[in-house]
Parts: C-alpha cells; sequence; structure tokens
C-alpha cells in the first residue's frame, strides 16, 4: 500500500512539469501581442511599448522566459495578472470555491442519479427501464453542453420562469464570504431567503454540468454490475439464502464500485472543461468563466497560471481517487 | 422418509437457437445422513442439476419436476422468501472453485458469520466465537488471524476450506460438493476429501458428491449416480456399481480408471459429450458406444428395471454381457 502511494505520487511529479511546459508553449502560440491589447483604442508610443514588453520579460528568449517562470513557481508565484495587477493565485483563491461548489453539487447530483440507475438497469437487464436508462445515458453524453444549458435556461428560465438565468444569488442580498461556499454563507448570513435563493441559481447550472458524469456513471455502473452479477461468489452469497438486496447492493456493488470509483475520477477533469462552458452560460463567478474572460484579454499570465492551478487540482483529485481506489480494494490494500 | 426427493427433474435453458435441455428427466433421493455420488463427464449436467434445486439458475432456465421436496416440503412451490430459509441454513453447497467463489472485497470473517448473523440471528460475540470453532474445525491454522484475512490471501486449499466452513456454520442438513477437489492439487485433494467426510459423520448430514472423477466415487459413496449428457444413465450401490456395471458408459468409464487399466496405456473414452448442437437421436450415448446397433441410433432406450440399475440402454450389461443383444456373446 505504501509503496503504490509513492508509486502514484511519483507519477505526478513529471506530469506536473510536462504540464507547465505545455501550458507556457501554447499560450506563446496564441496570436495577439498582449501589450497592445492593454493599451486598447489610444495606441501607444515604440518606446513605451518596448519598455512594457521588457517589463513583463516578453522580449527575451523563449527558453529564458520559461526557465524564469518555472523558479517563479518554485516560489509559489503563479504569475500577475497584466489586466488587474493582482497576482493569479490570489484571483484564482478567490473565484475558486464558486467553482468547488458547482462540480461539487454537480459531481454528487450524477453519483446520486447514475449509481442506483446504473444498478437497477443491471439487475432489470432488458427491461423498459434498462432500455430507458441506456438512452437516456447516451442522449446525455452525446449533448453539446452549450445548447443544453441554453435550451434549459429557454425552457426553465424564460417559459416557466422558474430560475434564475445567471449568478450565484439574487442581488437582494448582500454578505461577506465565509467559506466562499454561497450555500454555506447564505445559511451563515441568517438573512431570510437568502439559502432559498443561492439553491435556486444552483439548480439549472448543476444540472448541465453533471449531465455527462451522470450518463458516464449510469453506463459505467450497468457493466461493471452486469460483469459482477456473472461471477462465482454472487452465486456464493445467493446460495446462503441472503436476500436479493444484500446480494446485489452489499456483494455485488461492493466489487462494481472500484471500476466506478476509477471512472467518478476521470470525470473530475471533465467536469472542469464542463465547467469552463457551464460558467460562461450562467455567469457563473467561477474559475472557468475567469479563464474565458483572461483568454479572450490576453492574460497570458493568468490563463498560464489558471491551467497550471486547475491542472494540479486535477491531479491532486485523482491521487485522491487513486487512494479511495485502494482503500476500498483489498488486493491493492493488502499487499506486502 | 427420504430427506430429498426429486424426481424427474428436467432443466431447459433458453438460448440464441431455442431451447437447449441440459437435464433430462434425473431423479435424485436420498435419505437422512446418506451420502450419494453423482458421476459424469464434463457437460453432462450435474451442476446445472443441483443449482436447479437450490434455486441458483439464471432466469434464462426452465426448471420442472415431477416432485422436488426437501423434508417433505415442496421446494417447487414454495416462495422465494421461505425457500432463503432452507437454503443456506438446511441446504448449503460448496462450489468447484474455490479461489473465485469468495468474494474479494470481504474479510473471511465477514463472509463466514454472514449465515449465521442471516438465519440464526446470533449477536456479534456469539459469531466471532462460533466462526473461530469453524475455521478450527476444517483444520485452519491460527484461526482468529485468518478471520481478518482476505480471499486473494489464501491459497486454494484453504479457500475451499474456508467455503466448507461457511457451508457447515448452520450445521445443515445436507451438502452439495460440486467438484469440490478438481480446482486444487493433487495433494490438496485427499485432504479435503477427507475433511468433508468427517464432517459429514461427525455432524451427521447428508452429504451429494458430485465429481467426474471414479477413484473418488470408489471412497466415499454408498450410492452413486451416473450421468451423461443430462440424463441420470445407471443408479446403483457402490459395490455392485463396480462389480458389475449395468451400463456400457459405466462399464467405459471404469475401464479408464489407471489402477483398472489392461494395457499401459489409458483406455478413454473416444468422442466427448453431445452439447446442444450434435445432439443424436436415439440413445444420447450410442455414437460412442461399442455395442451400438440400428435401434439405439433411432430409438431412445427405456430405463431396464432396477435391479439393473434402471440403466439407460437398449442392451444393459450382466456381467460386461448386453442383454438380448443381437450379437450375444460375440459383441464384447
Ligand atoms: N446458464 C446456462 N445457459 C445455457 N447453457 C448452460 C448454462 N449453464 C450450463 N449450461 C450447459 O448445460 C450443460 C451442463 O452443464 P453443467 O455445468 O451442469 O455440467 P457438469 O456436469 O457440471 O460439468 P463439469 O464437470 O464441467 O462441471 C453444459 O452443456 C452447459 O454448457
Ligand atoms: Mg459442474
Amino acid at each position: 500500500m505504501f509503496i503504490y502511494v509513492l508509486k502514484k505520487i511519483g507519477v505526478i511529479i513529471p506530469t506536473f512539469l510536462g504540464v507547465t511546459l505545455v501550458a507556457f508553449i501554447f499560450i506563446r502560440l496564441l496570436p495577439g501581442d498582449p501589450v497592445l491589447l492593454m493599451a486598447g483604442e489610444r495606441g501607444m508610443t515604440e518606446e513605451r511599448h518596448a519598455r512594457m514588453m521588457a517589463e513583463f520579460g516578453f522580449d527575451k528568449p523563449i527558453l529564458v522566459q520559461y526557465g524564469l517562470y518555472l523558479n517563479q513557481l518554485a516560489h509559489g508565484d503563479f504569475g500577475t495578472s497584466i489586466i488587474t495587477r493582482k497576482p493569479v493565485l490570489q484571483e484564482f483563491m478567490t473565484l475558486f470555491p464558486a467553482t468547488v461548489e458547482l462540480s461539487l453539487c454537480a459531481i454528487i447530483l450524477a453519483v446520486l442519479l447514475g449509481l442506483p440507475a446504473g444498478m437497477i438497469a443491471a439487475v432489470k437487464r432488458g427491461s423498459f427501464f434498462d432500455h430507458t436508462v441506456m438512452t437516456g445515458a447516451l442522449t446525455g453524453y452525446s449533448m453539446p453542453i452549450f445548447w443544453w444549458g441554453l435550451l434549459l435556461i429557454i425552457f426553465f428560465s424564460g417559459i416557466l420562469g422558474w430560475t434564475p438565468v445567471s449568478g450565484r444569488i439574487s442581488l437582494l442580498y448582500y454578505f461577506e464570504p465565509v467559506t466562499g461556499l454561497m450555500l454555506v454563507d447564505s445559511l451563515l448570513s441568517g438573512q431570510d431567503g437568502a439559502f432559498w435563493s443561492a439553491i435556486r441559481h444552483l439548480i439549472l447550472p448543476t444540472v448541465v454540468l453533471a449531465t455527462i458524469p451522470l450518463a458516464v456513471i449510469a453506463r459505467q455502473t450497468r457493466s461493471a454490475m452486469l460483469e459482477v452479477l456473472g461471477e462465482d461468489y454472487i452465486r456464493t452469497a445467493r446460495a446462503k439464502g441472503l436476500s436479493p438486496i444484500r446480494v446485489t447492493g452489499l456483494h455485488a456493488l461492493r466489487n462494481a464500485l472500484i471500476p466506478v470509483i476509477t471512472v467518478v475520477g476521470l470525470q473530475v477533469g471533465v467536469l472542469f472543461a464542463g465547467a469552463i462552458l457551464t460558467e460562461t452560460i450562467f455567469s457563473w463567478p467561477g474559475i472557468g468563466k475567469w479563464m474565458v474572460d483572461s483568454i479572450f484579454r490576453r492574460d497570458y499570465p493568468s490563463v498560464q497560471g489558471g491551467l497550471l492551478l486547475i491542472a494540479a487540482i486535477v491531479m491532486i483529485v485523482n491521487l485522491l481517487v487513486d487512494l479511495l481506489y485502494a482503500l476500498i480494494n483489498p488486493r491493492i490494500r493488502h499487499t506486502e | 422418509m427420504a430427506l430429498l426427493d426429486i424426481r424427474n427433474l428436467t432443466v431447459a435453458f433458453q438460448t440464441g437457437n431455442g431451447m437447449f435441455t441440459a437435464v433430462d428427466r434425473v431423479s435424485v433421493s436420498l435419505s437422512e445422513g446418506e451420502v450419494v455420488s453423482i458421476v459424469g463427464e464434463s457437460g453432462s449436467g450435474k451442476s446445472v442439476a443441483m443449482l436447479a434445486m437450490m434455486g441458483l439458475l439464471p432466469w434464462t432456465a426452465r426448471v420442472t419436476a415431477d416432485r422436488m421436496e426437501f423434508d417433505g416440503k415442496d421446494l417447487l412451490a414454495m416462495g422465494s422468501g421461505e425457500k432463503r430459509r432452507i437454503i443456506g441454513r438446511e441446504i448449503t453447497m460448496i462450489f468447484q472453485e474455490p479461489m473465485s467463489s469468495l468474494n474479494p472485497c470481504f474479510t473471511v470473517g465477514f463472509q463466514l458469520t454472514e449465515a449465521l448473523k442471516t438465519h440464526l440471528r446470533m449477536g456479534r460475540k456469539e459469531r466471532r466465537e462460533r466462526a473461530v470453532e469453524l475455521l478450527n474445525q476444517v483444520g485452519i491454522p491460527e484461526p482468529v488471524k485468518r478471520l481478518s484475512v482476505f480471499p486473494h490471501q489464501l491459497s486454494g486449499g484453504m479457500s475451499q476450506r474456508v467455503m466448507i466452513a461457511m457451508a457447515i456454520a448452520c450445521n445443515p442438513r445436507l451438502l452439495i460438493a460440486d467438484e469440490p477437489t478438481t480446482a486444487l492439487d493433487v495433494t490438496i485433494q485427499a485432504q479435503i476429501l477427507d475433511l468433508l467426510l468427517k464432517l459429514q459423520q461427525d455432524n451427521d448430514m447428508a452429504l451429494v458428491l458430485i465429481t467426474h472423477d471414479m477413484g473418488v466415487v470408489a471412497e466415499t459413496a454408498k450410492r452413486v449416480m451416473v450421468h451423461y449428457a443430462g440424463q441420470q444413465v445407471e443408479h446403483q450401490e457402490i459395490g455392485g456399481l463396480f462389480a458389475n456395471p449395468h451400463h456400457p458408459y459405466t462399464a467405459a468409464l471404469l475401464a479408464a480408471l489407471p489402477e483398472r487399466a489392461a494395457s499401459k496405456k489409458l483406455p478413454s473414452i473416444a468422442g466427448v459429450v453431445p452439447g446442444q448442437f450434435d445432439r443424436p437421436t436415439g440413445c444420447l450415448f450410442s455414437p460412442r458406444c461399442r455395442f451400438v446397433t440400428d435401434l439405439c441410433r433411432s430409438s431412445e432406450p427405456p430405463p431396464a428395471p432396477a435391479e439393473l440399475g434402471s440403466a439407460l440402454c437398449h442392451y444393459p450389461l450382466d456381467d460386461g454381457v448386453p442383454l438380448n443383444h443381437p450379437d450375444g456373446k460375440e459383441a464384447v
């Protein structure tokens, strides 16, 4: 188990270095001169342009720029936004809780619905329920997020008027963030209706973001369950006279969860990609929307720093999933 | 009254190519504390017949029988809830593949005590004591330590001992052992067999031993049923079976035993058990039988009288001679 953990950590470090390189090169390949962009309509003199290029280090050879960047990273400096002039890390940390809240709700929704749906579909294989779940999952999986989000907005916000169109909470409420999670903060604020408002704002983005993970989890759970249900130990469990609920819900599910957990972990990366679109559609003030805005403003340091931080978080989550995988799988946990 | 009484059990599977009869009119009866054996080559429906009785077949199986009673209770008519009170408590089963028959995600202790909790409603402490006692009975050293071990940490022989401990946990009246030693090392096989027989005697439980090894049969059972391609082709006391087999298939099986082989080369039976697609008309054994005639190929044999082992044969053997055979003694 100890060696397993060390191995997993050993893989992460070079991966992260690779990501820094990719992020660095990729950003330089984008067209557009950031200094000119900052100047805006007014334009600027040749001399001032050169001075600003030097100030941000854009005039040095590309390898040196990369070296400098790595050095900064080592000191916990993820750069400074050339638009707001604030440290990227600070901006990131301010917006991060909004994304965490949205992603967490989405993954919880996906697991809460996808796991039982996949399980029941497997047990009642070939039934009407099974066909419905599998068709739904395929549809959900192939749905373009942007279109799906707009469709929901048109229907629930536009036609029915049930949910707000954008933001995290109604403008009527204001309180200082404590945890950064609107659901928690609105409760802590004690203001009437604040919590309900936060929930109403959260519903549509959560549904949109959860769609693909939900489809993937349902399908994976179904196929894992189908495989496990044919195993000899399931027959042993039934031969003990255990109830069908105990056989499928405990003996089979526990084994089926092992591959499902891996898939859920992989969905975290997908979730961040989805968050970029979802946050943009719903003007959700999280890091997804911030990244998109930064790209449009050619805010190199923000995009670069943001990419790295997201990559780091995905890697940490994957590491945690690997640990969970080991914990739930005795064949890994108990090896000498 | 018989403890287990099965008459004309038939199991057919729904397959992509229509129905496939895996078990064809098989009868098994067994009294309290008795040991019987079911022998036959791979694919002859031994497992399916017993799984059908346990209710462990998939939904594609259609099970019918003229009678299927355990201790006077009709197993076919009872609801699944009622059946679960018998299965795992009064009738238990162990399987061919001990390594894959234990759930890899749960400890030995957990799996061992599950039946005690479900059927006997024992408390935690009581269950633990019983589990240790059971592991002792099946000869597992350091039983307390083994309770917290996972199946992948056990050898095949140890796994089968755990399976046996699980099966005898609630003191069942009938244990079905489905080729319990086939997957194990030769040296372990005898130990497991001895253990099963010892437990059978100590606990006075009935035992159905499924095997394809005539040698195992000789050492264990009092009564033997020979299965071939889903049918029960012979049924005899052990002594009679070895001295005077009535079905040509039984005779061929016995001739294939190493200690009975006339020459150095083992006479194995040529051909294989017919499956779904190569089922012959008439007698199912006819393509492999050395006494085969046109009658065998065209019409299904009726069972011979009980004193001829109820052999499913047109010309049941008596002292090696096929009775009423057109070639008479010349056929041998
Ligand atoms: N679920 C199933 N669906 C269709 N056919 C099946 C199914 N289970 C078993 N069979 C078929 O039934 C026949 C009898 O199988 P069974 O497992 O009872 O043989 P066996 O006598 O136990 O052989 P072995 O010595 O290999 O265990 C085989 O031809 C097998 O392919
Ligand atoms: Mg079998």
